[in-house]
């Protein structure tokens, strides 16, 4: 058990979710691989903690507490913001979102 | 801190994220979400960080997948909700997995020895967050403020 296997498992939870952010049409779906990639990286950052030199303040857990904090509010607006446009559009699918095209 | 502990919650985890992200019904899109999200915190108390693990139960299984279910239950369009897969993102997807494991397999100090690290209790991280931390706890909570209420007047409906 070392650094690089939870690295490497950090990574796959990233490119998972760069996956369902990149591959899908529906404003929710780009949320979900937008929240998986933020635990992914909240995940780095205990990894790093866990590993590294021992230090009297827990900077990397700390680090990831905040980071859920702003992730769950990030997650509101995004809803939220989903919720507005549905309302406009009547469809979640971001491909008939174009009123803003140039 | 074993290797056949941190096996299975990978698996788990991933293989969660993966019906997430790839499922066609966006319900169960949401609950496999829930499940990589558990085996995400089995994979902070696994590393040592019970309180983040937790806070991680709370906030993301408590509050984020349960926003994104009631979000699904108010933007139904039709009775089943597909979603048509575009391959060209899980190209692009798998060429970024193969970049980051190109860097992890060539750094020399990701693979070393375990270095055993402090315990994290509840009274270190209090006395952090009481110390060292408190400015990003007041802007923390001044943007949970602003959030909550950014998320009100974003939905809300003038009658």
């Amino acid at each position: 058990m070392s650094l690089g296997l939870i690295l490497i498992a950090s990574s796959g939870l990233f490119s998972i979710g760069l996956l369902a952010a990149l591959s899908r049409r529906h404003a929710i779906f780009m949320l979900i691989g937008i929240e998986l990639m933020l635990a992914a990286a909240n995940l780095n950052f205990v990894a790093f903690w866990r590993f590294g030199p021992p230090s009297p303040n827990p900077h990397g857990a700390l680090f990831a507490i905040f980071s859920i904090a702003i992730a769950a509010a990030e997650a509101a607006v995004g809803l939220a913001l989903v919720i507005a446009v549905y309302r406009h559009y009547r469809t979640t699918s971001v491909d008939r979102m174009t009123q803003l095209k140039g | 801190m074993n290797t056949a502990a941190f096996v299975v919650i990978a698996i788990f985890t991933l293989l969660g994220a993966l019906a997430a992200a790839t499922l066609p019904r966006l319900i169960h899109a949401a609950l496999s979400l829930v499940v990589g999200f558990v085996g995400l915190a089995a994979f902070y108390i696994l590393l040592g960080a019970e309180f983040v693990g937790l806070v991680q139960i709370f906030v993301y299984v408590g509050a984020v997948a349960v926003l994104i279910v009631f979000t699904i239950l108010l933007t139904r369009r039709e009775a089943t909700e597909r979603d048509p897969f575009n391959w060209l993102g899980a190209i692009v997807a798998l060429a970024v997995f193969g970049g980051l494991l190109w860097t992890i397999s060539h750094s020399d100090f990701v693979w070393q020895a375990h270095v055993p690290n402090q315990d994290l209790t509840v009274r270190r991280i209090g006395d952090a967050l009481m110390t060292a931390y408190i400015w990003p706890l007041l802007c923390v909570g001044v943007l949970l403020t602003a959030a909550m209420i950014g998320a009100l007047i974003l939905v809300y409906e003038e009658k």
